[in-house]
């Protein structure tokens, strides 16, 4: 199971492609915040920048705080979005530790699913994906 | 979400209160300097002078701003304190896109407020604050204190100004989001004028996006033309600052106050030394894969016992031919040092180099002393030349208030207008020939943007004013249909009209095709009215005497084929402006018109 990781943020250049293009193929809008991925300067441009998405939890706390069964654990980690289930609560994005879910202002979440669909679009290769070691099943796991 | 009307914010300053309002027009204006243009007619004054609290200020972007990569530029419209006359400047960061996701084509700020004010707009929101206590601050400092008071990191733009802004320098700039500026023209001093420090502009909304695969499949095909071809692989890789070398070859670098036309010592102020010695990274505006943004750092010893502190500053190929070659600076970090103090003030860095260059001139010709300058200004010194910068931005005495007005004004009053380097403002960086001197002497924008006459230059040594004449028009045209769209001019290789159109279908809104230069045609002649209307004489524009002096490539500048060349452009632009008589639609503002202060 692949995992997205922002790995070399040190090389951003702010150009927001990536979650222009997670905004535009997986969610169909256009938006630099209704997406998996959102990029901010780390308080002023002179200090670089920071990317808010998911790190791939498990057990993920969003999955855990939602109370509709919309965001899913997925198996090695992070979380499957079934839209039509989500009762729009809020509950996930105040679980997420970092900041990772973006709820727009009818409190519809916004949360990496791991596509990898934003990776081809970042010109300085600062994502990528990468495989999630397996876990166990749920009774071997740590939760 | 590309509407047949425009959807514009007005926010006025004197009574506190916004207003949004529906503007039809898309399909003759298009958007960005279309619709600035068609904006100031709207609500900008013929009549009355730059800094009356009526006129407007504006903001605009186009149809595709977000929608695809490069289309992240804003046209910033406004009188200009420089001339007195309708002028517009450009510039990215994340403006455009704050913009578009506040769901705005456009915002006009008009009015002035009884204090120093900072305004926050978004699609749910509007805050007007007092702050009265940023009296004075420097950008960088004003842009730190905004992104406390205002929310939104990471989703919005903020645009302030420095103490030359608040003090009306002809040439005060917007810094927009630390690394772009509204830089030339004064937009800053139209800020200062209105008591406005800042405007935030919060892009929190998202549109739908058409169903099905053309637009996706598009903006893939564009963002590969965008992120591979060699013309924007100058751009990232050392920048605009590679012009440095090929313009040095070209004996077309502005040198000394263009006492020179190329030197032994520019190789250590080009392009690739600063990459080697100074760039600490790329940045980019919102929407722009290619990040031309080059930011370079200074280390500074600020006490013994190896205290030091370090700055970034971004830098370019203007900076460093304004800043660097024209004040004979040569060592980057110096360069860039002179560069943060202009940031710092809020100065428009082009303008405040040559101004320097004609000062330093003026010093060793005696047609100024050192009771004017306060610091002996010498080429090379950078220490002076910053303290210099700090004069002009704060204005400390009558010589610093008028040259901060414009070089020729202060020229005019001192003496040294022949060495002026003065081309409707403050020259760019291109002493390639006659074509560009025209061409900036009697552009729209003075910058060197209008039109590529710099390439033209460097590619023609025959003179036929006609071929000329029609290139500039022609590219002029071109230029304004993406300054419509507002699209980065870097792109203009790859967006073309028939790529726009196809680019618009894709998002819903196929109308245009086929009218796209058509559109170019009218806003050309619009905005050439506006300036005609406020007061401007193509005709009596004049190229200083320097200019006739230099040696490019091509031997000496002909003196003959460049009047010959002006005559003909300045009657050009009076056609182009004249009163319209097929745009009825277009209601005369009021005929009344200004002479320049
Ligand atoms: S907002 Fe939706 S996804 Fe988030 S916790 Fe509530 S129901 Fe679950
Ligand atoms: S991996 Fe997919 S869901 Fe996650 S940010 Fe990238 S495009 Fe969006
Ligand atoms: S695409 Fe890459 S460089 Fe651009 S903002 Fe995203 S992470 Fe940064």
């Amino acid at each position: 199971m692949k995992a997205l990781r922002a790995a070399r943020m040190e090389r951003c250049i702010g150009c927001h492609s990536c979650s222009l293009a997670c905004a535009r193929q997986v969610h169909k809008v256009l938006s630099w915040n209704k997406a998996g991925i959102r990029i901010s300067s780390s308080g002023g441009l002179s200090t670089g920048f920071e990317a808010r998405v998911c790190l791939a939890c498990h057990p993920a706390p969003c999955a855990q705080a939602c109370p509709t069964g919309s965001l899913a654990q997925r198996r090695d980690g992070g979380v499957i979005q079934k839209r039509n289930l989500c009762i729009r609560c809020g509950k996930c994005a105040e679980a997420c530790p970092v900041d990772a879910i973006f709820l727009d202002h009818l409190v519809n979440p916004y949360v990496c699913i791991h596509c990898g669909q934003c990776v081809p679009y970042c010109p300085h290769d600062c994502l990528e994906l990468v495989d999630l070691p397996s876990r166990e099943e749920e009774e071997g796991s740590d939760d | 979400m590309i509407r047949d009307f425009f959807r514009v914010m007005v926010v006025d300053l004197t009574t506190g209160k916004t207003r949004l309002k529906e503007i039809p027009g898309r399909a003759e204006y298009l958007g960005g300097s279309g619709l600035a243009a068609h904006l100031f007619r709207e609500f900008g004054h013929i009549d009355r002078d730059w800094d009356d609290p009526e006129q407007p200020l504006i903001f605009a972007i186009g149809p595709l701003t977000g929608y695809f990569p490069l289309m992240s530029k804003t046209c910033c419209a406004f009188r200009s304190p420089y001339h007195n006359q309708y002028t517009e400047s450009y510039a990215g960061g994340k403006s455009a896109l704050s913009l578009r996701f506040a769901d705005l084509d456009a915002l006009v700020v008009t009015g002035k407020a009884k204090r120093l004010t900072a305004v926050c707009v978004g699609s749910r929101l509007v805050d007007v604050r007092d702050v009265e206590y940023m009296r004075g601050f420097d950008a960088i400092q004003t842009g730190r204190v905004l992104r406390k008071i205002f929310p939104g990191s990471g989703r919005r733009s903020i645009m302030r100004i420095g103490p030359a802004g608040e003090n009306l320098s002809a040439y005060a700039c917007i810094n927009v989001d630390t690394f772009r500026h509204f830089g030339r023209m004064g937009g800053g001093a139209v800020m200062g004028a209105k008591n406005l420090k800042a405007i935030c502009v919060l892009g929190d909304r998202g549109f739908d996006l058409p169903e099905g695969k053309a637009y996706p499949k598009l903006y893939k095909h564009i963002f590969e033309q965008l992120t591979t071809t060699e013309m924007m692989a100058k751009y990232h890789g050392l920048g605009t600052a590679v012009n440095i070398n090929p313009l040095n070859a070209l004996k077309s670098l502005p040198w000394k106050n263009l006492q020179q036309t190329s030197s032994p010592e520019a190789e250590k102020i080009s392009g690739e030394t600063f990459a080697d010695d100074t760039l600490l990274r790329n940045a980019a505006c919102a929407g722009c894969p290619v990040g031309c943004i080059h930011v370079g750092f200074v280390r500074e010893q600020f006490q013994t016992n190896n205290q030091y502190l370090y700055r970034q500053v971004g830098y370019d190929y203007e900076p460093i031919f304004s800043c660097g070659g024209m004040l004979e600076v040569t060592e980057a970090p110096e360069v860039l040092r002179i560069l943060d103090v202009i940031e710092k003030e809020g100065l428009d860095c082009m303008s405040a180099g040559v101004a320097l260059a004609w000062a330093t001139e003026a010093l060793e010709k005696g047609a100024i002393s050192e009771n004017e300058t306060l610091e002996p200004l010498k080429w090379g010194d950078s220490e002076t030349y910053m303290r210099a910068v700090e004069h002009l931005g704060r204005q400390d005495n009558d010589f610093y208030r008028l040259l901060a007005q414009g070089t020729m004004k202060c020229a005019k009053r001192y003496g040294g207008e022949d060495y002026a380097c003065v081309l409707g403002q403050e020259m760019a960086g291109y002493a390639t020939g006659e074509v560009f001197f025209v061409a900036e002497g009697l552009g729209f924008r003075h910058s060197h943007l209008d039109s590529g006459g710099y390439a033209y230059d460097q590619k023609h040594d025959e003179k036929d004013v006609d071929k000329a004449l029609n290139f500039l028009l022609q590219d002029g045209r071109e230029r304004i249909v993406l300054n419509c769209m507002v699209g980065c001019l870097f792109s203009r290789g790859v967006y073309k009209d028939d790529l726009l159109a196809e680019a618009l279908e894709s998002v819903g809104y196929g109308e245009l095709n086929g009218s796209m230069e058509d559109i170019g045609r009218r806003v050309q002649r619009m905005r050439w009215r506006l300036r005609l209307e406020m007061g401007y004489r193509p005709d009596e524009v004049v190229i200083p005497k320097r200019y006739t002096e230099i040696t490019t490539w091509k031997g000496p500048v002909d003196v003959d084929y460049m009047d010959a060349l002006r005559r003909a452009y300045a009657a050009k632009i009076m056609e182009m402006g004249a009163p319209p008589e097929d745009e009825g639609t277009q209601a005369p503002l009021s005929t009344a018109k200004k002479t320049p202060s």
